[in-house]
């Protein structure tokens, strides 16, 4: 059994889709943050047989968690601080993503628009479902799981 | 500040008032002939579109107001690579009201969002074109006398015709509009307006690939044009391209009310002989379209005196 110590502030990110760690490391740039941060990948787990889970140490303020929710909203956010979980924050898919993905559509105007931001709306909650803003392309999270 | 993108942006009641004021200016033009003395609309076309710019322009100098601006790319400062936001912000100092032609989908939101100006989406590439689908409306209403308990047939490209999807938006919002679908395998309307539009909502609806099995059942006929290339083989093609030309023959399986449309410009797909018959209303279209634009100018209009005073 691999050990791994808890932290005294920060971020437990639970239940992640095994093999999924490494991307939600880059898309929540802790590559770029002064921190410890553990990618525990293939955990045990009753609930999923498989999977990974990330441990931040950080102050809670530093991590911008609506990305986390379009990734994958099963995912389980425990912020921790002076040793313990003090909540357990219930991810929920953003109706709006700027700027996390691009719109694929050799048409849209986002292809020819100088600083456009490049804006996804959620206009389908049960099967998740984004459109650009500008063109309505369609874009499927290919992370997609069924709620558990 | 009110704009319009999409034909849905209005609901059904505010529709119901921009189509009555259509209807009252068709029969009152001289009550109007003044109603925007001193405003000026810019026609910003990206790209050409001869009878959408020139039906605006009319709109606008049967208010009494005047126009400005460009007919293509080329002419304008997106040549000099002036970005859709810059444009707008400059324009709006120049002009009241500005429709917009663009070849990239979204690119009057964009506008839009900067502008200080009503912006009405006269096209944005294959997206939407919603000054078209309101003409729709208005011809049917204006002629058939309701939007409700209607059959249309939607004949021809129904694959790629942004016109014949805006118009099943737009229908399936009244009560007992039921479609009859004709086209070609190869052109028939796309899952995501079948599935999640019309099977979505309970909208009755079936699928035929020859005109004529049609006919006698439709209130109104929506003709679109079915080109050659968009057909994988030469063979269909032949095959199948009479059956999407209306025909004086055709016209006679049509009940006697029966209403054909075409947003036009029509090349072969409809016989130049049924142009006389009377339920021949494509160029009457062409008209009303003129009749919405100058009401949707002037609800704008006024939604924007209605803002600054707010």
């Amino acid at each position: 059994m691999l050990n791994i110590s808890g932290i005294h502030e920060g971020f437990v990110l639970d239940h992640i889709q095994a093999g999924m760690s490494l991307q939600i490391y880059h898309d929540l740039k802790l590559d770029k943050l002064d921190c410890t941060v553990a990618i525990i990948k293939n955990a045990k787990s009753n609930k999923m047989g498989k999977k990974d889970i990330i441990k931040v140490e950080c102050p809670v303020e530093a991590l911008d968690l609506d990305i986390l929710g379009f990734i994958d909203h099963n995912i389980t956010v425990n912020v921790i601080k002076g040793d313990t979980i003090v909540e357990k924050k219930i991810l929920t898919l953003p109706k709006q993503v700027k700027n996390v993905i691009k719109c694929k559509n050799p048409r849209c105007v986002t292809s020819i628009e100088q600083e456009l931001d490049q804006i996804f709306l959620l206009t389908d909650e049960e099967k998740e479902v984004y459109r650009c803003k500008y063109c309505e392309e369609k874009y499927v999270n290919p992370n997609r799981r069924r709620s558990h | 500040m009110r704009h319009l993108m999409s034909p849905l942006d209005f609901t059904v009641e505010e529709l119901d008032t921009l189509l009555d004021l259509a209807g009252d200016i068709e029969k009152n033009p001289d009550k109007y002939a003044h109603a925007c003395d001193g405003k000026k609309l810019a026609t910003c076309f990206y790209e050409p579109s001869t009878r959408t710019r020139l039906s605006f322009e009319a709109a606008m100098l049967n208010l009494g107001g005047s126009v400005l601006g460009f007919a293509s790319a080329d002419s304008s400062s997106a040549a000099k690579g002036e970005s859709i936001s810059d444009t707008i912000r400059v324009i709006s100092c120049y002009a009241d009201i500005c429709a917009m032609r663009h070849p990239k989908e979204g690119a009057a939101l964009v506008a839009s969002q900067k502008s200080k100006i009503p912006v009405i989406n006269a096209g944005d590439g294959g997206h939407q074109h919603p000054t078209q689908t309101l003409t729709d409306l208005l011809t049917i209403r204006s002629l058939k006398g309701r939007l409700n308990d209607l059959t249309i047939g939607l004949c021809g490209d129904l694959k790629f015709g942004r016109t014949v999807h805006s118009l099943i938006n737009a229908l399936i919002r009244y009560d007992n509009v039921k479609f009859v679908l004709i086209s070609p395998e190869e052109l028939r309307l796309p899952d995501y307006i079948r599935e999640d539009v019309l099977v979505a909502n309970g909208v009755e609806f079936k699928e035929m690939e020859r005109l004529e099995d049609a006919m006698g059942e439709l209130d109104v006929l929506y003709m679109t044009r079915v080109q050659r290339e968009r057909f994988f083989n030469e063979e269909d093609y032949v095959r199948l391209k009479d059956f999407y030309i209306l025909t004086k023959e055709k016209m006679e399986l049509a009940r006697p009310d029966m209403l054909v449309l075409h947003p036009l410009p029509r090349v072969n797909e409809i016989s130049v002989e049924v142009d006389d018959d009377p339920r021949a209303a494509y160029f009457k279209q062409a008209q009303y379209g003129v009749y919405v634009r100058m009401a949707l100018i002037l609800t704008l209009l006024e939604a924007a005196k209605e803002d600054e005073h707010a």
